[in-house]
């Protein structure tokens, strides 16, 4: 058994100590009138985009002297958790990756995060107005976004016609009985990473958005009850995909983007579709053994509809990433996520297929069809729902994320889920 | 003794100084931080402002995960206590005698101890793959109903050279002559055994214990990274449910209240331990009466 002995305790203190005071001192050179440093944390840890923002960061430096751009890029847990140390000292970076939503407004209540309303006022305007909502908090912006997705179905082709399946459901019923066709053509008909339980929380949201609409939605988030008829219908349709037990084999102990995850189990042709965001592809084929995934066998389709639900079938369930911008930022951060956010700049990153630019005009530069197919499905949306474990307070958001994953492993019922998101809802 | 003058105790005060600074400042201090953040409630941006009591501690003690935790921490204790130590003691009495090649299995046993607990952990990720790995036919660490014993395989593969290790060197330190002795008195193997290796390792089997229950009630990094504490909570132990609150939901209060409740429990257990069964070791070894 392990201690957690004193010493690693020591050192643990000792770095977060001096990552409060490191901030601090670099900051100190705002105050002076020739030199600016912008102090940038962001999330893209692997390249292409490492390399992208590097370069993009190169480049405002050089045309902007007096300009000292500092990019500390972290990996997605190890970010959130050193995030969360500086801004318990109230030293959050100039610039830092943010989703929005919730977390965002629990930062802009404590005062960490500055009111860019009028320093983007005259440009916001060519963002997709979409993609600008998840970083306003009671109207006002706290952030940019750079990138904007949607969750959907990813398929392999050739698994469907080998199962018999023409074409993609557009229908749960019809979906249901493409499951039952992949799962009697002997391959898994849905790949799901049931150790991380933000997978699993898709379906149900969906589904929620499908039976009680958008509207429904957001008035069961503003009420803090969760525990009506449409919720529970959400959950027992998802039981019933369950009950037909849809997902590979040991999918509980299952992560997402492991050799062993999610999306290798597709990128290796094991498994038919799985439910998840724009990133797909690119983790399918990074996860995969061929390190190519399926290419051209690869498919998209949107969720299907419900029947007698109130939501429309064209309303996208996603989020997308950006930055929010730090109290203490220079104007000079502002100005750099004005440069990253120009046509020709997203499109610099858009060619890269790492993100779905959110820049009008930018969307051209996407090479695979994939992406240019959720663009095109973003551009129909009729509305939109920002994930809801970043729309909601981050204990809401968890609480959905732990009651659904205890439906789909079959210990919780509909009624059960519905219950324990609304009792941590009104707890908040 | 003769009593200490002034220059003395300003000179000790002096020396001591510098450790009782760092200790009041990395061990007390946050300590305190904590105790007192756990009776708000706190998100942990900008300054706790809404004080509940000790409503957190209420919480905790109707919150079913939490009391999940105890059982499952308990179990792995129990198991660590009737499996993993009296393996780990059979291990080191075997590695005692005369045997090709001893140097090279107390390596070998020793080896798994110097890993890191996130190798270990990755490793293991491995290994207990339900596609590619080693034994695809158990599901490991997929099942609900598997997975702490996959669990506490996992930690006594990384621990039992440790505490072999232990028994080795206090096997090592019992005088020759009191075999001989029972050899002489006609005492058979068993005998010896019950009657002499075990009563004189005491002391270090009751220090492996106390490793091993303390280290039960920590546990946080290999759970972590096998399993984040799931499927469904099945493995879930205090300090991933400490950092699910801290840093997952962001109630941060609550988090600092199980936190002193882990503390509370380590804390309670080492002073009973130390006052009940510790006593005699502390006052002197056995063996130097």
């Amino acid at each position: 058994m392990t201690v957690l002995n004193r010493r690693s305790l020591l050192s643990l203190a000792g770095a977060s100590a001096a990552s409060m005071l490191l901030p601090g001192c670099s900051g100190g050179g705002n105050s002076g009138s020739g030199t600016q440093t912008v102090n940038w944390w962001h999330i893209s840890n692997q390249d292409p985009m490492l390399t992208v923002w590097a370069s993009l960061a190169k480049e405002y430096e050089s045309t902007h002297l007096g300009v000292k751009i500092n990019i500390t890029p972290l990996e997605n847990e190890a970010f959130k958790a050193k995030l969360t140390t500086v801004t318990q000292a109230g030293n959050p970076p100039d610039i830092f990756h943010s989703w929005g939503g919730g977390v965002l407004k629990q930062q802009k209540d404590a005062g960490l995060v500055k009111d860019i309303t009028s320093d983007t006022s005259s440009w916001i305007g060519t963002l997709l107005p979409a993609s600008v909502g998840p970083y306003q908090v009671d109207g006002k912006q706290y952030g940019l976004p750079f990138d904007l997705g949607l969750v959907g179905f990813w398929y392999n082709k050739d698994l469907f016609t080998k199962a018999g399946i023409a074409a993609p459901p557009s229908t749960w019923d019809d979906f249901l009985n493409a499951v039952g066709r992949l799962k009697a053509s002997g391959v898994a008909p849905l790949a799901l990473a049931g150790a991380d339980k933000w997978p699993g929380h898709y379906y149900w949201a969906y589904l929620a958005m499908r039976v009680a609409g958008l509207d429904g939605l957001k008035q069961a988030a503003i009420d803090k009850s969760f525990d009506k008829p449409e919720f529970v219908q959400a959950g027992r349709l998802l039981k019933e995909l369950v009950g037909l037990q849809p997902f590979q084999k040991g999918f509980l102990g299952v992560k997402y983007d492991t050799p062993d995850g999610q999306a290798a189990t597709v990128g290796n042709g094991t498994a038919a579709m799985e439910l998840m965001g724009q990133w797909a592809p690119s983790v399918q084929k990074s996860s995969s053994n061929s390190k190519t995934g399926l290419g051209d066998k690869l498919g998209f389709f949107t969720f299907p509809s419900v029947k007698d639900g109130k939501g429309k079938a064209t309303d996208a369930f996603g989020g997308g990433n950006g930055f929010a911008i730090g109290r203490n930022a220079p104007p000079a951060a502002i100005d750099f996520v004005k440069f990253l956010l120009s046509v020709e700049n997203q499109q610099k990153a858009a060619v890269t297929d790492s993100i779905v630019p959110i820049t009008k005009g930018a969307e051209t530069a996407l090479q695979d069809p994939n992406l240019k197919a959720v663009s095109k499905a973003l551009g129909a949306a009729t509305g939109y729902q920002l994930y809801l474990d970043q729309a909601y307070p981050p204990a809401v958001g968890q609480q959905v994320n732990d009651s659904v994953a205890e439906l789909i492993a079959g210990k919780a019922s509909p009624e059960q889920v519905t219950s324990a998101i609304t009792k941590v809802a009104k707890s908040q | 003794m003769k009593q200490n003058s002034g220059p003395d105790r300003l000179a000790i005060g002096l020396f001591l100084a510098p450790a009782l600074i760092l200790f009041m400042a990395l061990v007390l201090t946050p300590i305190a931080l904590a105790a007192y953040t756990s009776l708000y409630k706190w998100n942990g941006f900008g300054l706790p402002t809404e004080f509940i009591g000790l409503d957190n501690f209420e919480r905790l003690l109707g919150d079913e995960t939490f009391i999940g935790d105890l059982g499952r921490g308990g179990l792995l204790i129990l198991l660590s206590l009737v499996l993993q130590l009296p393996m780990s003691l059979g291990l080191a009495l075997l590695l005692n005698q005369r045997l090709r090649g001893r140097a090279f299995y107390r390596l070998l046993f020793f080896a798994p101890y110097v890993l890191s607990e996130v190798t270990t952990g990755v490793l293991f990720t491995m290994v207990f793959s339900p596609s590619r790995g080693l034994f695809t036919d158990v599901l490991w660490l997929a099942d609900p109903d598997t997975v702490l014993y996959s669990l506490f395989l996992v930690i006594s593969w990384k621990y039992f050279g440790l505490h072999m290790i232990l028994y080795l060197a206090g096997r090592q330190s019992i005088p020759k002559e009191l075999h001989e002795a029972a050899e002489t008195d006609g005492a058979g193997t068993w005998e010896t055994f019950r009657h002499v290796t075990l009563p004189l390792l005491g002391p270090t089997i009751r220090i492996t214990i106390f490793l091993s229950v303390i280290g039960a009630i920590q546990l946080f990094d290999m759970v972590w990274v096998l399993t984040g504490g799931g499927p469904v909570h099945a493995s879930e132990v205090m300090a991933v449910t400490m950092f699910q609150y801290g840093f997952r939901r962001f109630e941060v209060g609550y988090a600092s209240a199980i936190s002193i409740a882990i503390f509370l429990i380590s804390l309670v257990f080492a002073l009973m331990y130390q006052r009940y069964v510790l006593k005699r070791d502390l006052e002197g070894a056995v063996t130097s009466r």
